[in-house]
C-alpha cells in the first residue's frame, strides 16, 4: 500500500529525506565550559571562548563525542575512529567568530539505520548517511528595540549532533515515524532530550517527487520544522506544491523553504541576496579527533537497551502481542514503569492495566507517567489481589479508581471499603436462589431455550453481593441451579 | 644608569640574586631608558607603575629568599599578546580600546616565574608585515643606523618594536611571535638573538591569532643563553591549546654552553638563491667554518621543494588569516561604527578598522577559499605543506642541524620594498620553512653588512629539540663574538 498522490496527469510518488538537528544533552558547549541549560537569562552562559574573543581557543568536549558516539552506535551506525572539525565560514551577528566549527568532510558517525514503525504494523528499514559534532548560533532578537537587534549567545557553542538520513522515506506517514522513533531512540540514549518545542530537536525536511520509476528529481529543503504533525504536513503540502509546478509545465527550483503552519503551506525563505560561500576549510585549533577503540566498546558495553530491542524482549518474556509492546517501549519511562509491574506477574495482564485504566487516568488528571498519581509498585499490588482471589476484576477497577484519588495502597482500599471477594459457596448459593426466586419468568425462558440470558442472572446475582462476588464461582453456582 | 641597561638577562640574575643591585632599580633605568627612547615608538603602552609595583615585589621576594626564575627580570611584551586589564591592541585600530578580562598562557607563566612588565611592544598590524611599517601606531624605528646614512631603518617585523625594545636596551628580553619570521626577521636586522620554537611548544591561549597552523611564540633577547631562559619559562603544555604538546621542557640554558663537536650540520643547496647578495653568502660560509673548527661535520643537503614554500606560506597563512580575523565584526568588542543595517554594520567596522596590508590578506585568504578555488591553492598549499615537512624528515635521517642564513638583506629603509608586496614577502624566503614544518628556529647575529648592519644566521632543528639549536646558537655566537651595539640606545 504504497503512498501516491494522484496528480491531473496521473500519479507521483514522494522522495523524503531528513537532516536531523539533535542538541547534545551534556553539561558544557561543545568547546567550551560555559553551562547549557534552558531558558536562563540572555547572556549568562557564555564564555570568552563562546563570545569569540581575541586569543580563545576551542577543547573538544569529551562527554559530548561520547554523546555523538552513543547515538551512533543506536543508529547501528560505523563509528569512525578518526575524524575532523571544518570551519564553516559565514557573517552574521549571532555567530560571534564569523564560522561555526562543524565536521563537514569528515564526520564522527558514517552509514547507519533504523527501522522505523508503520501504522499499518509493518517496518521499513531507513538509512542514515551521517551524524557529526557542530557548535549551535546564538540567538538574534529583533522584537526588543524599534530599530536595533539584541544578541543572545547562550545557545552559541552549545553541541549539535545533526543526523542526516538518505532519501528512504515515501510518504508523510513514513517522514513522521522516522522523526518518532529517532526521537525515542535518542531519549533512549539520554543524548537528546527530543523537546521539540525548546528546539533541541529541530527538522530540515528535503522533499522531491517523482513519476513511479523515475530517477529522482530536484529537491527543496523545508527548513526548522518544529514537531512531528509539522514534518507530515510539510511533507504533503511541499509534495502537492511540486507536484503542481510540474504538471503545469513549469520546473522545481532546488531551494530553502520555511514551511508556515498556519497556511499549512511552504514557501521560499526571504532574502535570497547572501549566497553563501561556506569556505570550509580544516579548524587548525583542533587536532584530528581520534577515538580509542577500547573506550568506544566501553561505551558500546553500556548502552541502555533500545526500544526495538525492548519491544523483542516484551514479546518474548510478557507474551505481548506486537501492538502492546510498541506501545509500552515508545517511551523509556513507560517500558520501565510497564516492567515493574510485570515482573513476576501475569505480562498481557499487567499490559492491559498501563495501557488501560493507567493510561486514561493519566490522560485526565494531566499527569505522566513520571508523576503517576499510582506508583508501579502500587498497581502491581492491585493485580496481585486479583491473582490471589482477593478482589475481582471488576472490583479491582474500583480500587484502582480509589487508588488514583488517595494514593492509597490498593489493600488498604479493599479492607476500609469491605471489598474483598465473596468465595463462601453458601452466601453465593443464597444469593443465587434469591435472583432465580425473583426472576421465575426469566428462568423460564432461559430453561425454554433463550441462553442468553444468562447473562443477566450474573449481573443480578454480582448486584445483589455488591460486586464482591467470585465470577468463577458465581457461574458455577447459577449453571448448577439453572440446572 | 648605563652599566644596568647594559647587562645581559643572565648577568642582571645573578646580580639581583647577589643583591648587588634591586629590582627596583633595574626597573628603573630600564622604565627611564624607554622614555628616553620613545622615539624609537617600540612601544605601543609603557605600564611604568606596574613595573615598579612588579620590582617592588620582587625585592621582597629576594630579600625572603624566595626568587623565582625571571624574578625582577624587565621585560616588554609584544602587543599580540593578551594582558588581563592591560589595553591589547595588536597594533590594530579594530581592537581600540580593547582591554582582556584574561592573561595570555605565556604571560602568566612569566608572571609566574617573577619577570616584571614594561608595557606592550609595537608590531605589524595583527603580526602582518615584514618591517613594523603596518602598525596603526606608527611605524618602529630600528636602532641602527647604516653607515653613513642617517635615513630611518625599519626594525623588521612582524615583531619590530620587541626586536627595537631589546636592541635598545630598553628591556632585558621580549616576548614575540613568528608566523612567517616574525622573530628570526627582526632578531637579524636588529642584532638581537630570537627563537621560535617547535609548535606546541609554547601556548597560543590569549595570543591574538593570526594564522593558528603557524603561529608560535618565543622570546628575544641579546644572548642565546638568555632567550633559552625565557624560553623555559613560557614554554609548557596548556590543556587550554588543543595544539599545544604535552611534552616536557628541558633546561634549554645548560644546552647553551655545550659542545658541538660531532654534531653533524646541514647545509640546503636550495637555499643558495640565484642573485643572493654576496655578503650574505659570505656569512653563511663564515658560519660553516665556525661550526667546522668547532667540531662539527658539514653535510650539504637537499631540500628540494623549498622554492614552493614561500607561495604556499602566503596561501595557508592568509586563509587562516582570513578566518580568525572575522570576529572583529563591531559587535561584542573594540571598534564600532554604527551604521543601519548588519552588513553595513560589518563593512563600515571592518573598513575602518583594518589597515590596507591587513585587509589584502583578508581578501587573499577569502579568495584562495572560495568555492571552485580551494583545491586549485589551499589544498595544493597544503601539499607543498606535506611535501616541505618530509623534505625535513629525510634531512634529519643525516643531519642533526641546518644551517641557513636568516634574511636575504639586512635592514632596509622606511619606505622602502613598500611598492611591491611581494618584495617585501621575498623577506621571509628563508624563514618559512620552518613554520610551515613546524620546526624550531633561530637567528644569531653574526657580523655586519657593508654599510655596518647587523645580520643573522638561522639554526634549525628536529622537532623539540630546541637544546640542539641552542647548543648550535651557542657556538655560532662564541664564535662571532658579536659585540657591536646601535648608535640609538640607552646609555649612548
Amino acid at each position: 500500500m504504497s503512498y501516491v498522490i494522484d496528480g491531473a496527469t496521473g500519479p507521483w510518488e514522494v522522495v523524503v529525506g531528513l537532516e536531523v538537528h539533535a542538541q547534545v544533552i551534556s553539561k558544557a558547549k561543545l568547546f567550551s565550559g560555559a553551562a547549557t541549560d534552558f531558558g536562563a537569562e540572555p547572556n549568562t552562559q557564555v564564555s570568552f571562548v563562546d563570545a569569540a574573543f581575541p586569543g580563545m581557543l576551542p577543547v573538544i568536549n569529551r562527554e559530548c563525542v561520547a554523546q555523538a558516539v552513543r547515538t551512533g552506535l543506536g543508529l547501528n551506525a560505523a563509528i569512525n575512529l578518526e575524524s575532523r572539525f571544518d570551519r564553516k565560514n559565514y557573517f552574521y551577528a549571532d555567530l560571534p567568530a564569523g564560522y561555526q566549527i562543524s565536521q563537514y568532510q569528515h564526520p564522527i558517525v558514517g552509514h547507519g539505520t533504523i527501522t522505523i514503525d508503520l501504522p499499518d504494523g509493518t517496518s521499513k528499514p531507513i538509512g542514515i548517511t551521517r551524524l557529526h559534532l557542530e557548535q549551535d548560533a546564538g540567538k538574534s532578537l529583533h522584537d526588543q528595540h524599534p530599530t536595533k537587534s539584541f544578541i543572545d549567545l547562550n545557545r552559541a557553542g552549545v553541541a549539535l549532533m545533526e543526523i542526516v538520513s538518505e532519501p528512504d522515506m515515501r510518504s508523510p506517514e513514513e517522514a513522521g515515524a522516522y522523526l518518532t522513533k529517532l526521537r525515542q531512540i535518542l531519549r533512549y540514549l539520554g543524548t537528546c532530550d527530543g523537546n521539540m518545542e525548546e528546539g533541541s530537536l529541530r527538522a530540515d525536511v528535503n522533499v522531491s517527487v517523482r513519476r513511479p520509476g523515475e530517477g529522482y528529481r530536484t529537491r527543496c529543503e523545508v527548513k526548522n520544522v518544529n514537531s512531528i504533525r509539522f514534518v507530515m504536513q510539510a511533507v504533503e503540502a511541499e509534495a502537492r506544491r511540486q507536484i503542481a509546478v510540474w504538471e503545469e509545465g513549469g520546473v522545481v527550483e532546488q531551494e530553502t523553504r520555511l514551511f508556515d503552519s498556519a497556511r499549512g503551506a511552504t514557501r521560499p525563505m526571504r532574502s535570497k541576496e547572501h549566497a553563501h560561500d561556506y569556505r570550509y576549510f580544516p579548524d587548525p585549533d583542533l587536532l584530528p579527533l581520534v577515538l580509542d577503540p577500547d573506550w568506544v566498546e566501553s561505551l558500546k558495553a553500556n548502552l541502555p537497551e533500545l526500544p526495538d530491542a525492548k519491544a523483542a524482549r516484551f514479546m518474548r518474556d510478557y507474551g505481548l502481542p506486537a501492538y502492546d509492546a510498541r506501545v509500552l517501549v515508545a517511551e523509556r519511562a513507560t517500558a520501565d514503569f510497564y516492567e515493574a509491574v510485570a515482573r513476576g506477574r501475569d505480562g498481557k495482564l499487567a499490559a492491559n492495566w498501563v495501557m488501560g485504566d493507567l493510561f486514561a487516568a493519566l490522560n485526565r488528571t494531566g499527569r505522566t507517567i513520571e508523576t503517576s498519581p499510582v506508583p508501579a509498585a502500587a498497581l502491581g499490588r492491585l493485580i496481585d489481589l486479583i491473582a490471589d482471589r482477593t478482589i475481582n476484576g471488576r472490583i479491582a477497577k474500583e480500587v484502582f479508581e480509589a487508588m488514583v484519588e488517595t494514593g492509597e495502597d490498593p489493600l488498604a482500599i479493599v479492607e476500609a471499603k469491605g471489598l474483598r471477594q465473596v468465595t463462601d459457596t453458601g452466601a453465593i448459593d443464597a444469593a443465587v436462589a434469591e435472583v432465580l426466586a425473583r426472576h421465575a419468568d426469566k428462568v423460564a425462558e432461559y430453561r425454554a431455550g433463550k441462553d442468553k440470558l444468562f447473562g443477566f442472572f450474573v449481573g443480578q446475582v454480582m448486584k445483589a453481593m455488591a460486586g464482591k462476588g467470585n465470577p468463577a464461582l458465581v457461574n458455577e453456582v447459577l449453571r448448577k441451579q439453572l440446572g | 644608569m648605563s652599566a644596568l641597561t647594559d647587562l645581559t638577562l643572565a648577568e642582571a640574575s645573578a646580580a639581583l640574586a647577589a643583591k648587588k643591585i634591586s629590582a627596583t632599580e633595574l626597573a628603573r633605568a630600564h622604565v627611564e631608558a624607554i622614555d628616553r627612547l620613545a622615539a624609537l615608538n617600540a612601544f605601543i603602552l609603557t605600564t611604568p607603575d606596574r613595573a615598579l609595583a612588579d620590582a617592588r615585589r620582587s625585592d621582597e621576594r629576594i630579600a625572603r629568599g624566595e626568587a623565582r626564575p625571571l624574578e625582577g627580570i624587565p621585560l616588554a611584551i609584544k602587543d599580540l599578546f593578551c594582558t588581563e586589564g592591560i589595553e591589547t591592541t595588536a597594533a590594530s585600530r579594530i581592537l581600540g580600546g580593547f582591554v582582556p578580562p584574561y592573561e595570555s598562557t605565556v604571560t602568566a607563566n612569566l608572571w609566574r616565574d617573577g619577570a616584571v612588565c614594561l608595557g606592550k611592544t609595537n608590531l605589524d598590524e595583527f603580526a602582518m608585515g615584514s618591517s613594523n611599517t603596518t602598525s596603526a601606531y606608527g611605524n618602529v624605528v630600528n636602532p641602527w643606523k647604516r653607515r653613513g646614512d642617517n635615513r630611518d631603518l625599519v626594525p623588521g617585523g612582524s615583531s619590530g618594536g620587541s626586536a627595537a625594545a631589546v636592541a635598545a636596551r630598553l628591556c632585558l628580553g621580549a616576548t614575540a611571535t613568528d608566523t612567517g619570521g616574525s622573530i628570526r626577521q627582526p632578531a637579524a636586522f636588529t642584532g638581537t638573538v630570537g627563537i621560535k620554537p617547535t609548535y606546541g611548544r609554547c601556548s597560543r591561549w590569549g595570543i591574538v591569532a593570526f594564522a593558528s597552523s603557524l603561529d608560535q611564540a618565543g622570546p628575544m633577547a641579546r644572548t642565546v643563553k638568555d632567550c633559552a631562559i625565557l624560553l623555559r619559562s613560557m614554554a609548557g603544555f596548556d590543556p587550554k591549546d588543543s595544539t599545544s604538546a604535552d611534552v616536557p621542557v628541558p633546561d634549554f640554558a645548560a644546552a647553551v654552553g655545550q659542545s658541538v663537536k660531532g654534531l653533524r650540520i646541514g647545509v640546503p643547496r636550495e637555499y643558495r638563491l640565484d642573485g643572493l647578495a654576496p655578503e650574505i653568502v659570505s656569512l653563511w660560509e663564515q658560519g660553516i667554518a665556525w661550526l667546522k673548527e668547532a667540531g662539527c661535520t658539514i653535510h650539504e643537503i637537499s631540500l628540494p621543494h623549498t622554492k614552493y614554500a614561500l607561495p604556499a606560506y602566503y596561501i595557508v597563512a592568509p586563509a587562516e588569516a582570513s578566518s580568525n580575523l572575522a570576529r572583529y565584526d563591531g559587535v561584542r568588542f573594540g571598534l564600532r561604527v554604527p551604521a543601519d543595517s548588519l552588513d553595513e554594520l560589518y563593512e563600515a567596522t571592518r573598513g575602518a578598522g583594518f589597515g590596507a596590508e591587513v585587509r589584502r590578506r583578508i581578501m587573499i585568504g577569502t579568495y584562495v577559499l572560495s568555492a571552485g578555488y580551494y583545491d586549485a591553492y589551499y589544498l595544493k598549499a597544503q601539499k607543498v605543506r606535506a611535501l616541505i615537512a618530509r623534505d625535513f624528515d629525510a634531512a634529519w635521517q643525516s643531519v642533526d642541524a641546518i644551517l641557513t642564513p636568516a634574511t636575504p638583506s639586512s635592514a632596509f629603509a622606511i619606505g622602502e620594498k613598500q611598492d611591491d608586496p611581494v618584495t617585501m614577502y621575498l623577506n621571509d624566503v628563508f624563514t618559512v620553512t620552518a613554520n610551515l614544518a613546524g620546526l624550531p628556529g633561530i637567528s644569531v647575529p653574526a657580523g655586519l653588512d657593508a654599510g655596518g648592519l647587523p645580520l643573522g644566521l638561522q639554526v634549525i632543528g628536529r622537532a623539540f629539540d630546541e637544546e640542539t639549536v641552542f647548543r648550535v646558537a651557542g657556538a655560532i655566537e662564541r664564535a662571532a663574538a658579536f659585540d657591536a651595539v646601535p648608535q640609538l640606545r640607552a646609555g649612548a
